[in-house]
Parts: structure tokens; C-alpha cells; sequence
């Protein structure tokens, strides 16, 4: 081979020269002081705040759910009224679901990849930070309505026309943007962790030896991608109802309450997957540590859960098997749902097989995880049940299905996020948590949670709905329900003792061991307690357990032996490393405290929150404000001008400092968004084509439509304007300014031409978005695609101040690959666009 | 004095109107079946339930015996064994076998019930249910919140909404069915034993959800056919003068009377039913009388007014014409 990994230094630097390596790498990692604290975007504070934002929002639903325990403990109760038990059921299904279960995956995987990569940070750390703030803002909105009786009250799956036409009040609103706004935040936070798996692992982890954890999060992080932009269509057709009367699920003018129903589950079948497999990822890295061998199965694994996320798209429509379908969709979709338990199955087997295979050490993580594989098998099997549609006819939306997801997501999720808490608090916090309270918790968790839960399943089948306030006596239903109260009761008194070893004064406790746990992956080589810099030279990696594999890592990486031991320039760096071999690529220079993703945040939740009160000018004015503070925040920075153009970063590797196109993480990025994006806007064709299938005549035959003519234009001006934007980038590359301004420029102009040709289709003929479900689609697909030609305008004329200033130049052009690549995208939504308003009706007629 | 005394009993009355009430009318359980699809669900049910215990108790047990410290670790040839078996043959072989078995019941519970089978229709609104009998020529007979059903024949259900999505569940006699606005979906059942059923709305529909009950009376053919002939009547009872004058007939049918409105139940024989408010309570004189007079309290977000403001005499008298609507 002719590019052999490198050893590390041979010989230790100097003593003097580690330290003042050490010394400048604190300084430059240190997080801010003072009130600035607030400013940092290091992973190891926000990853900290996120995680802690997201469990306190999961004790606050737990305290909603005693409530509803307590309203049922018998039958004809009043403890709440029944619009009160509305709001409670509603908003703890919801926070759990969008403040909890996935905030919680992304707050630990942004908290532990970087040290599982062996990277300083993710690559854009203040993203992540926005991700965080997004979060917090929306959640604080969203669950502090229900103080003010004003939450929503249309269950977590929020079905029209009960929310659309059927319940006034903010309540439907504050849901649909509220969730709307986190779940941007939350695929913010996925762009993250995807790029950073891509293309921060250290030299060396190649495709075959990244840790198990890393790949369930990217599972999971690709999924959010594809499944959270269903939902986000469908509020956004559902929010336009509410407001402006589209009537896209109101039956009277053409709307069909089921197409909500299918979008809604596209996203949350996936959402299930995407709470267990990286909460499993975390039993798969506890598993081996016990077990003192290497997991079992790892490709197994690997294609295991990547099967799951697949399959997981394949299912929704058991949640609909009693709305009327034919036989034929509930025989297909009965045996995709029973397939989804084998590659479940698979990953259990693979982590017996492990326990099997080593000398297993007793520990608290360890009885969590085994604890949590007992629970979560069961729901599995009770998942067969339902699956199985003859089954589900009686099963479907009775206490037997509360009972059933509760084994799932506690099994799949809570257990093994408080097993990881045992086993990775150390390294957040530097102390080991107490063992005697952690068992203590378990079996209080235990045994209160089969109490609540196991009898549910009976309860359903006595003819209990879900979602009821009270249930008649004499019914078969008071013991049970009685049993599930009380087991609640000792379920959240375990959750008190675990949190109570969190936040516990641990001053006198000594400090953990390095490594407490005797682990092999990379992240137990941190210091106890840890240092801000993440890690303090990047190793190179040449096993799936460095720790136990690779001899004298620990002394190579804290003598700097490795990549990146200083930080000279006094700025923030990482290594980029190839997809698929880990070679090193690019010194990137990452940016620091700011409070711009703060700032960000609070004026785009600012839209979303004055929206959800109508009060249009102050919405307008947050948006306008929002757009200027990202405008800032991407001016200042991204993309700046590298003062050097390449870095030896150790070792005698010599990395560039700049990259564009698809080498940068960047472009990656935006690919990414894009995906999600382009996903979204499927949905919404989708709709469209549904309609075509719900109706006999579908477009309208007695609807002009938008006719051919202004579209065909549009179509023309818009294919214009991308091919201009192509030739920008080209003539840029070869510095001929000129004509890269006049490309960019007259694309602009054509843009702008192309958008009112495309309004003017429907306009001219007349269509009214508030008579029928048609004319509101064609409306909304013209809408949508004209959002898109405006941010690639504003995008376009970034890129002309960039050069004019000089920041931009033929060389220093990451910027304008980034753009191109949005305008690819715009491009297949604008002609997708065309084509199915003008086209579609056409062929349909 | 009098006054004294009634005090106490003001007080069970407010207390009570506090406190939700839901009859317990009929019986309810999908593991008690009373009909030919709930049987074969609860069959189902069973075989599950066992092969699921087995299951769960051999994979724990492995797991177990896995952390346990005496037993010698397993060979990487071992582990595979264990993952290929268990993780993949396995499972896929006993889902195959489910699937093929479950499905072959999918045609027979699926099937409508044969051409001049009894045809009902089942509208849902918040939060009570429209009940049609179908007649051959057109001609329907109407009640609400109540079904009666000949024991042994199919019958096919006719299922719509008025206003949002509603579920249709009587779970002894087979699964559910939703109803959803701008849509008619269908469900066929087939009571073989007669009784009282209970059926409940099953999709959340705002929020009296939990109040919107229906019961089902199953009974020998020419009992069931007396009581047809009798809801075919026209309302017999005196005293609809009180009932009018109050402007009830804006929402509520009896037929027989001037009183024609369709917003709400239809009363003609209401009497003669379980119960009022979608199972809430007892169709009695008392049981109207209280229903009268706290509607809202009894069914929070209900659209009929309370009528409260009744002098108590008037109140007794609207409830016993009621009552004697039978």
C-alpha cells in the first residue's frame, strides 16, 4: 500500500512543548464565561443543556400522565374536566413524542459522537447551538399553553376536521407551528450529526469499524431527514385551512380527512424507529463493555437497523386499518409490519449473543438494559398482534394499544437511555453515579411500569377506547384501572430516585477513573473530568475497539503524538476525513462562541409564535428580522477567506484549509436540507395525486385549471435562469467576472419573471384556493415553488455582494457550489411543478 | 324547614352533576364474544397470546442465562448459529404461518352481508349516534343511540359522519369501523347470542369522547320484529304541547307531532331506550328530568342548552312526556 496509516510520533515532543500545546488548546476551546456563557456552541455545553432542557420536559409530561392516572383511577371521576383531560393527553403524547423522545437522540448524540469520532466538535457547531435554542423557545411555547387552558386538545395525531373545523381556539395552532418550528430545529440538528458521521471520523475509521452507536444515529438522523417533512407538509396544509379556509380536508368542498391521516403517519411510523434505534445504539455500545468482548454480529447489526429505517416507511397504514381500506392494502401492509420484526429481532439475538459470549460483569447499565430487552421484547410481540389486521379491528385505539407502545417506547427508549445515563454520566460529569440508587430505581421503574401497563392490555380488550376521560362502572374496568394508577405511582417514584443521583451534591465524591467501565470505543479515552477540546490530538484508528485494540493510545493521544496536538493559530480546528476510507481531506476551521444562532432562534420562533395569534406585522417583521440575523450570521460566519491555504496538521500530513463542492461539509449539508426539502414538496404532489385517486373526476372538469400557456413560460424562464446559474459558477471558476455578474444577473431577472408567469396561471383563470380542494393545490404547489425561486434569488445576490467585496473569488467559491446545489433542487421543484399543474390535466382529461 | 331539608339533598345533586357519569349499559368485552367476527377475533386473541408467552419467556430466558456467570462463553460459530436461528429463521417462519393464518380470516370478516340482509344505517356526531333502519322501498325508520338486532343474521351497517371522524366499535359482537365525513364505510355483524351489548366511539372526537355510547339489544327474531313495528309508530303519548312551546321540535323529531328537527336525536320513542345522551343516563322520568336540567354539566361541550331555568313542575312534566314516549 502506498498510503499506509501513519504511526504516531515515536518519540514524545518535548514535556515543555505538550504543555504549551495543552495550554493554547484550552484557551482556544474554552467555553465563554460569565453571562456569556450563553453564547457557546462547543457540543459539550450545548449537548449538555439539550439534554437537560429535554428531560425536564420529560418529567413535566410524566406529570400530566399521574394526572390522567389519577382523573381514572375510577370510574365517573372529576378530578380534571373532560376539556382539561383533552389538553393532558394531548400535550403528554405530544411533548413526549417532539420535546422528549427525539430531542433527547439528538442531545446525546451531539454530546457523545464527537467524542465517539475522536473530533473536536461537529462540523458546524453552531447549528447545533440553533437546533438547541429552536427547541427550547418552541417547547416553552407549546407546553406553557396549558397553563392558560389554551393547549391543544386534539390528540398528538391531531386528525381533521375535529381540528380543523371543529375546535376554535389557539389550541390546534400553537401545535401545528409550534411543532412546525421544532421540527426544523430538529432536522437542523440531523444535517448535523449526518455530516458530522460523514466526514469528521478520525483517520482511519473506515466505513466497517465506526462505532455502532454512530451508525444507528445516522439511521436515525436520515430518517428524521425523510419523515419529519410529511408532517411538516401536512401542518402546513392544515395551518392554511385554519387560517384561510383552503379546504384541503373538508369533504363539503372536495378536501378528504384522510390524506391527513397519510401524511400524518408517513412521519409517525418512522418517528417510532427513530426513538428506538438510537436508544438501542446506546445498548449496543454498553453491551460489549460487559461483556468484555466486541459485539457479536456487527454487520448484522449494521444492516439490521438500516433495514428497520427502510422498512419503517412501509408501514403506516396500520395505523389506518379500520378506515375503510380495501382487503388487498391491509394483507400487503399486515406482512410489512410483521417483516419489521425481524431485523428487530436480529439485533436482539446479536446482543445475547454477545452476553453469551463474554464474562458478563453485573452493573447498574447493565440491569437497565436487561430490564429494558424484557419490556421491549414483550411490546414487540403485542406489535405482531396488532399488526395482524384481523387483530387490530378489536385492538386499534383501545387501552391494548396504549398498553402496547408503552412497552415499545419505555422498553425501546427509556430503559436504555437510563442505562446510558448510568454508563456515560462520567463522562459528561466526571463522577460515577451512586449503584445503590440505581438499582434501587430499576426495580421501582420495573415493577411500577408492568403495573401500570400490563393491565391496559386487558382493559382495551374489555372495550376501553383510548383517549376517554371517564369509563362506565361495573364494567369489568375499575381494578384494572385502579392497578394502573398505583403502578404509575411507583414508576414515577423511580424516576425520582434517578433523578435525585443526577442532581445530587457530588462535591465530596471522588472523580472517576478514566474509563471507569473498562470500554474499548474512543470516547472513554477523555480525561476525568473532561476537557473542552473534545480530544486532546485525533488518533488514527485501526479498530472497532481502539482502547483494547490499539496499544499505548491513551499516552500517544495526551502526548499529542496524533493529528492536530496544537492549536497555533488560536482557532478552533478538526479534521475532515473521506466518506467511505477516513482519509484525512481538510484542516476545518470551526467558529466560535456567537450568540447569532440565539438571536436566530428567538426571531424565527417570533414568526411562528405571532403567527400562531394572527398578528400578521409582527410575524412579518420576526421573519424579515430572522432572515437579516441569518444573512449576519452567514456573512460573518461561514465560507470566510482562509488566511493560509494548506496546514500541517502532524504527522507530515499536509491538509488544504478551504474546500468546496461536494469535498466540503458544506455542500454536504446542503444536500442534505435539500433532500428533506425535496421531500416535502413530494408530499404536496402527493396530495395532489391522492386527490386524482379519491375522485372521479379529479382535476375538476368543470375547473378551467391553470391552463398551459404562463406555466410552459415559467417552466422556460425558470430552466433558464438555472442553466445562467451553472455558467455563473463556470465563468466564475475561470475568474471572468464579468460574465459571472451578467449570468447571476440576468438569472435574476428571469427568476423574477418566471415567479409572476407562475402566479400569473391560476390567477388569470380565475381560481379561487377557498371554493375547492383543487384550486388550493394548485395555489399551494405554485406558492411553494415560488418561496423557493425567492430564497434563490436572495441567495444569487449574496453571491454578487460576495464578489463584489471579495470575499468570493474563483478560487475561495464554496459559497457559490452551495447555491448551485440549491438551484438543482429548485429546479426539479419548479418543473415538477409545471408539469403537474399544466401537464397533469392534460393527460388526466 | 322545607327548605332545611332539602338542602343535603341539593348538595348529592351538585356533587353528583360534578362527577362524570357513564352507564354501565350492556356488556362490552371483546374476550366475552356475542358475535361470528369477535369470536374468531378472540380465537385469535388466544392462540397469540400463548405462542407471544412462549416466545418472551424462551428469549428472557436466554438472556438470562447469557448474563449469568456459570456457563462457558459462547463460539463465534455458536453466535451465529444464535442470530441466523433466532433472529432470522425463526421469526420469519412463525410470522409466514401467522400472516397466512390471519389473512384467510381477512375475506370472511371483510364480506358484506348478503343481498336482503337488514340494512342500517350508523351517522355519527359529536357525541351521539343517528340510527336509520333501512326499509325496502325507501321508507327508514329513525332513533338514536340505540340498535336493535335480530340474533343469528348478518346485518349490514351503513357507517357516515355529520361532522368529525368517529369510530363505530361494539366489541362482543366484532371489530371497528370508522366514519368518516365524506366517506360511507360498511361493517357486517352477525350476533349469535341475545343480550344487551355495549358499543362505544372509538376515535377521539372531541370532547364528550367518553360519552357516546350505544347500546345494542340483541333478541329472537319476532321480539325484534314487535319492537320495529312499534318504533314504526308514530309518537302516542299526550302532553307534547309543553315539549313544542319550549321550541325542543327545532332539533328533535317526533314523529307524530309538529316537532321535525334533524339536528339532533330523533325522540319519537325515547322512552323506550336504555338511555339518554349516548349512554350517559338512565331514559327514566328522574333520568330526563336531570338530564334536562344540567345538559352540560352531564356532557361537557354538548350543543343542546340546559334547561334549568324551568320552573321544577314544568321540568317533571317535559321528563314524564318524554318518558312516556315509549
Amino acid at each position: 500500500m502506498i498510503d499506509a496509516d501513519p504511526t504516531p510520533l515515536a518519540e514524545a515532543p518535548p514535556l515543555e512543548l505538550q504543555r504549551a500545546q495543552a495550554e493554547r488548546l484550552r484557551r482556544v476551546w474554552a467555553a465563554p464565561t460569565g453571562w456569556r456563557y450563553w453564547s457557546a456552541v462547543n457540543n459539550t455545553q450545548v449537548g449538555l443543556w439539550y439534554i437537560a432542557v429535554a428531560f425536564i420536559f420529560f418529567l413535566f409530561a410524566g406529570v400530566l400522565a399521574l394526572l390522567m392516572r389519577i382523573q381514572l383511577a375510577r370510574p365517573g371521576n372529576d378530578f380534571l374536566s373532560a376539556e382539561l383531560y383533552n389538553q393532558t393527553f394531548t400535550v403528554h403524547g405530544s411533548v413526549m413524542m417532539f420535546l422528549f423522545a427525539i430531542p433527547i437522540f439528538e442531545a446525546i448524540a451531539v454530546t457523545l459522537m464527537p467524542q465517539m469520532l475522536g473530533a473536536r466538535d461537529l462540523p458546524f457547531p453552531r447549528l447545533a447551538a440553533f437546533g438547541f435554542w429552536c427547541f427550547l423557545i418552541g417547547g416553552l411555547f407549546l407546553s406553557g399553553a396549558i397553563f392558560f387552558d389554551a393547549a391543544p386538545r386534539g390528540g398528538w395525531f391531531m386528525y381533521p376536521p375535529l381540528t380543523s373545523r371543529y375546535q376554535p381556539g389557539i389550541g390546534a395552532d400553537i401545535w401545528l407551528l409550534g411543532f412546525s418550528f421544532i421540527e426544523v430545529a430538529a432536522i437542523a440538528s440531523a444535517v448535523e450529526l449526518i455530516v458530522g458521521a460523514l466526514k469528521c471520523r478520525p483517520p482511519g475509521m473506515r466505513i466497517n469499524l465506526i462505532p455502532l452507536y454512530v451508525w444507528y444515529t445516522m439511521v436515525g438522523a436520515v430518517m428524521i431527514v425523510f419523515a419529519f417533512p410529511p408532517l411538516i407538509a401536512g401542518s402546513m396544509l392544515l395551518e392554511i385551512e385554519r387560517a384561510f379556509d383552503w379546504p384541503f380536508f373538508d369533504a363539503t368542498r372536495g378536501g378528504d380527512p384522510l390524506l391527513w391521516q397519510h401524511l400524518f403517519w408517513l412521519f409517525g411510523h418512522p418517528e417510532v424507529y427513530i426513538i428506538f434505534l438510537p436508544s438501542i445504539a446506546l445498548v449496543a455500545m454498553i453491551v460489549p463493555t460487559f461483556a468484555r468482548v466486541p459485539l457479536r454480529g456487527y454487520t448484522w447489526v449494521v444492516l439490521a437497523a438500516i433495514g428497520t429505517g427502510f422498512l419503517s416507511f412501509g408501514l403506516w397504514v396500520h395505523h389506518m386499518y379500520t378506515t375503510g381500506l380495501p382487503g388487498i392494502s391491509l394483507g400487503l401492509f399486515s406482512a410489512a409490519s410483521t417483516a419489521v420484526a425481524i431485523p428487530t429481532g436480529v439485533q436482539f439475538f446479536c446482543f445475547i449473543a454477545t452476553l453469551w459470549a463474554g464474562r458478563v460483569k453485573r452493573s447498574v447499565p447493565m440491569l437497565w438494559v436487561i430490564g429494558g430487552l424484557a419490556v421491549f421484547v414483550l411490546g414487540g410481540l403485542t406489535g405482531v398482534m396488532v399488526a395482524l389486521a384481523p387483530f387490530d379491528f378489536q385492538a386499534h385505539d383501545t387501552h391494548f394499544v396504549v398498553g402496547h407502545f408503552h412497552f415499545v417506547l419505555i422498553g425501546g427508549a427509556i430503559f436504555p437511555i437510563i442505562a446510558g445515563l448510568y454508563y456515560f454520566y462520567p463522562l459528561v460529569a466526571g463522577k460515577l453515579l451512586s449503584q445503590k440508587l440505581g438499582t434501587v430505581a430499576f426495580w421501582l421503574v420495573f415493577v411500577g411500569f408492568n403495573i401500570t401497563f400490563m393491565p391496559m392490555h386487558l382493559s382495551g380488550l374489555r372495550g376501553m377506547p383510548r383517549r376517554v376521560f371517564t369509563y362506565p362502572p361495573e364494567s369489568g374496568l375499575d381494578a384494572l384501572n385502579l392497578a394502573s394508577t398505583i403502578g404509575a405511582f411507583i414508576l414515577a417514584a423511580g424516576i425520582a430516585v434517578v433523578l435525585w443521583d443526577v442532581v445530587r451534591p457530588k462535591k465530596a465524591q471522588r472523580v472517576a477513573p478514566r474509563d471507569p467501565w473498562g470500554a474499548g470505543t474512543l470516547e472513554w479515552v477523555q480525561e476525568m473530568p473532561g476537557e473542552d477540546w473534545g480530544i486532546r490530538s485525533i488518533p488514527e484508528i485501526d479498530s472497532r475497539y481502539p482502547l483494547w485494540d490499539q496499544p499505548h493510545l491513551l499516552r500517544d493521544i495526551d502526548e499529542g503524538r496524533f493529528y492536530l496536538p496544537d492549536a497555533q493559530e488560536g482557532l478552533r480546528e478538526t479534521l475532515v476525513t473521506s466518506v467511505i476510507d477516513a482519509k484525512p481531506l481538510q484542516c476545518l476551521r470551526l467558529p466560535g462562541p456567537s450568540y447569532l444562532p440565539l438571536a436566530a432562534a428567538l426571531t424565527l420562533g417570533g414568526f411562528f409564535i405571532f403567527g400562531t395569534f394572527h398578528l400578521w406585522a409582527l410575524a412579518t417583521g420576526s421573519l424579515v428580522a430572522s432572515t437579516g440575523v441569518i444573512c449576519v450570521w452567514l456573512w460573518t460566519g461561514t465560507a470566510a477567506k482562509p488566511t493560509q491555504a494548506t496546514k500541517d496538521v502532524g504527522l507530515g500530513v499536509v491538509l488544504p484549509i478551504d474546500a468546496a463542492g461536494p469535498a466540503s461539509v458544506g455542500w454536504w449539508a446542503v444536500f442534505v436540507t435539500m433532500l428533506a426539502d425535496v421531500t416535502a414538496f413530494i408530499c404536496l404532489v402527493f396530495g395532489y395525486f391522492f386527490f386524482w385517486t379519491v375522485h372521479d373526476d379529479f382535476p375538476p372538469s368543470s375547473s378551467p385549471g391553470p391552463g398551459v400557456l404562463w406555466p410552459t413560460v415559467a417552466a422556460a424562464l425558470l430552466s433558464a435562469s438555472w442553466l445562467l446559474t451553472l455558467l455563473a459558477r463556470r465563468w466564475n471558476g475561470r475568474d471572468r467576472a464579468g460574465a459571472f455578474y451578467g449570468a447571476l444577473g440576468v438569472a435574476v431577472l428571469f427568476e423574477v419573471a418566471g415567479s409572476a408567469a407562475l402566479l400569473a396561471g391560476p390567477w388569470s383563470s380565475g381560481l379561487q384556493p377557498t371554493t375547492h380542494v383543487y384550486p388550493a393545490l394548485v395555489w399551494l404547489l405554485v406558492g411553494w415553488t415560488v418561496l423557493h425561486v425567492a430564497v434563490g434569488v436572495v441567495m444569487q445576490l449574496y453571491c454578487l455582494l460576495r464578489r463584489a467585496r471579495g470575499v468570493l473569488t474563483a478560487g475561495h467559491d464554496l459559497d457559490l457550489h452551495n447555491v448551485v446545489l440549491y438551484w438543482h433542487f429548485t429546479f426539479f421543484t419548479a418543473a415538477t411543478t409545471t408539469a403537474v399543474i399544466a401537464g397533469f390535466p392534460l393527460v388526466a382529461r | 324547614m322545607s327548605t332545611k331539608s332539602a338542602q343535603p339533598h341539593l348538595l348529592t345533586c351538585a356533587r353528583f352533576a360534578l362527577a362524570f357519569a357513564v352507564l354501565p349499559l350492556g356488556k362490552g368485552s371483546t374476550l366475552e364474544p356475542a358475535g361470528l367476527a369477535a369470536d374468531r377475533v378472540a380465537t385469535l386473541f388466544w392462540v397469540l397470546t400463548i405462542g407471544a408467552t412462549v416466545i418472551w419467556l424462551v428469549v428472557v430466558g436466554l438472556a438470562l442465562y447469557a448474563v449469568s456467570a456459570s456457563r462457558r462463553p459462547q463460539s463465534p460459530r455458536g453466535s451465529s448459529l444464535l442470530i441466523v436461528g433466532g433472529g432470522v429463521i425463526f421469526p420469519t417462519v412463525v410470522l409466514a404461518g401467522l400472516l397466512v393464518w390471519s389473512l384467510s380470516m381477512l375475506p370472511g370478516l371483510l364480506a358484506p352481508a348478503p343481498a336482503g340482509s337488514l340494512e342500517v344505517r350508523v351517522t355519527g356526531y359529536q357525541w351521539w349516534w343517528r340510527v336509520e333502519y333501512l326499509g325496502a322501498e325507501g321508507a327508514t325508520i329513525e332513533l338514536a343511540n340505540e340498535l336493535h338486532l335480530p340474533v343469528g343474521e348478518p346485518v349490514e351497517l351503513q357507517l357516515e359522519s355529520h361532522d368529525v371522524i368517529h369510530s363505530f366499535w361494539v366489541p362482543a359482537l366484532g371489530g371497528k369501523m370508522d366514519m368518516i365525513p365524506g366517506r360511507r364505510t360498511r361493517l357486517r355483524l352477525e350476533p349469535t347470542q341475545v343480550g344487551v351489548y355495549r358499543g362505544v366511539c372509538a376515535e377521539y372526537c372531541g370532547t364528550s369522547h367518553a360519552l357516546m355510547s350505544l347500546v345494542v339489544v340483541v333478541e329472537e327474531r319476532q321480539a325484534w320484529e314487535r319492537w320495529l313495528a312499534a318504533q314504526a309508530q308514530p309518537a302516542t303519548s299526550p302532553g307534547e304541547a309543553l315539549f313544542l312551546e319550549q321550541g325542543c321540535g327545532a332539533c328533535h323529531t317526533i314523529r307524530g307531532t309538529a316537532a321535525d328537527g334533524a339536528l339532533g336525536p330523533d325522540l319519537t320513542h325515547v322512552g323506550s331506550r336504555a338511555s339518554v345522551g349516548a349512554g350517559v343516563i338512565e331514559a327514566d322520568v328522574p333520568g330526563l328530568e336531570q338530564w334536562l336540567a344540567k345538559t352540560a354539566h352531564l356532557k361537557p361541550g354538548v350543543l343542546m342548552p340546559s334547561f334549568g331555568m324551568l320552573p321544577p313542575p314544568e321540568l317533571t312534566a317535559l321528563a314524564q312526556y318524554l318518558a312516556g314516549l315509549r
